[in-house]
């Protein structure tokens, strides 16, 4: 028997796995802190235009979005196949943009009311007569500082 | 030594497999990338009372109609061709040397048909109803990239260094106040030789 605990002594131990849970608790954190919930699902097709003269998007917080595009298949049936607003979870027709501006700038602290950024997630093959219309109520609210989002690429390709 | 009969510990063990489960649910909803767009400024609504008078010469219009077709200064030009037309009327410098709209950092053709300097020079963009948006950004793209370029150019004399680049560190929130200090001079100073006068009309009716 103890001819056998000896020849142990001399073997390698194993790995110690102890500190595992501590390695997957720090990369969990990290994901949590860095995570952004998607709040509102889309309902329209949303492919974007590319361009190639963009700026980031920074700050998060201040950042109002809507969403335009063709209601996606399941939506299809009942609002057709004409692009459509959406603003959080609901398909909106332009003249209820403004309300919705006036309403998420009022969930924002003090601060950041003047700073908000209006995103336009727009689809490529939308038309520019609902924008326009979008860019009309904006301005009535004087929530003028607006951005196309896109993709970063050529921007020829969103002409084939 | 005996052990006194406590409650038994608790395993440890899986623990891992826990926060493991997690960590892949965080992975799988995490969306780190920012988004990236062209900003525009919208006019306010209210007409300013006394609207300047400008010049016919300093308006470079460009209207985009329903099937995508461009129609510059009157006459039909492809897109791709668009920066290059937009750039030489920006950087033409009309005024002549003396008056005090003289443009001493144009290089342009300094035709007097056209702009008289940049501070003066406004690119108007009309659109149909029915134009794509796809197409719309395109042109945008294109016409900030006429600025773009003349403001790298300038910059990378001034400077020595791109504007882009410049403007983008500038609005970036992880560079420090000093370097911010100076870089707001030197991106305001490029931003008052090329101002972005682009003006966005109503869309027309038909």
């Amino acid at each position: 028997m103890s001819k056998f605990a000896k020849k142990k002594d001399g073997e390698i131990p194993a790995v110690s796995t102890a500190s595992l849970p501590d390695i997957v608790f720090m990369l969990l954190f990290f994901f949590m802190t860095v995570t952004v919930m998607k709040d509102s699902s889309l309902k329209v097709d949303n492919v974007l235009p590319n361009a190639s003269e963009v700026k980031k998007l920074e700050k998060k917080d201040r950042i109002i979005y809507i969403y335009v595009g063709k209601p996606t298949r399941e939506y299809e049936k009942t609002f057709g196949t004409e692009p459509k607003i959406q603003l959080n979870d609901k398909f909106s027709s332009p003249s209820d943009v403004g309300d919705y501006i006036l309403m998420e700038r009022a969930k924002k602290p003090q601060e950041l009311q003047n700073v908000l950024t209006t995103a336009l997630k727009v689809d490529k093959n939308a038309s520019m007569g609902l924008i326009s219309d979008i860019k009309q109520e904006l301005r009535k609210v004087n929530a003028l500082k607006v951005n196309y989002t896109t993709f970063k690429g050529d921007a020829f390709n969103n002409l084939q | 030594m005996a052990r006194r009969a406590g409650a038994p510990e608790v395993s440890a063990g899986s623990m891992a497999d826990i926060a493991f489960l997690l960590l892949i649910f965080f992975l799988v909803t995490t969306t780190i990338e920012t988004d990236a767009g062209l900003d525009r400024m919208l006019p306010p609504m209210e007409e300013p009372e006394n609207p300047p008078i400008i010049k016919q010469k300093n308006i470079f219009t460009v209207s985009i109609n329903r099937n995508g077709q461009l129609l510059v200064e009157d006459n039909i030009l492809t897109i791709d061709k668009l920066r290059e037309r937009a750039m030489d009327f920006l950087d033409n410098g009309g005024a002549p040397q003396g008056s005090p709209e003289y443009c001493s950092y144009c290089k342009g053709k300094r035709n007097g048909d056209s702009s008289d300097n940049p501070n003066k020079a406004i690119i108007s963009l009309k659109n149909d109803r029915e134009t794509k948006y796809g197409t719309y950004i395109t042109v945008q793209n294109e016409l900030v990239g006429a600025y773009n370029d003349l403001r790298n150019r300038e910059s990378k004399r001034l400077f020595g260094k791109v504007y882009v680049d410049m403007e983008a560190e500038y609005l970036n929130p992880e560079t420090s106040d000093a370097v911010k200090e100076e870089l707001k001079e030197q991106v305001t100073r490029i931003q008052g030789l090329f101002p972005q006068k682009l003006s966005e009309a109503e869309t027309s009716q038909e």
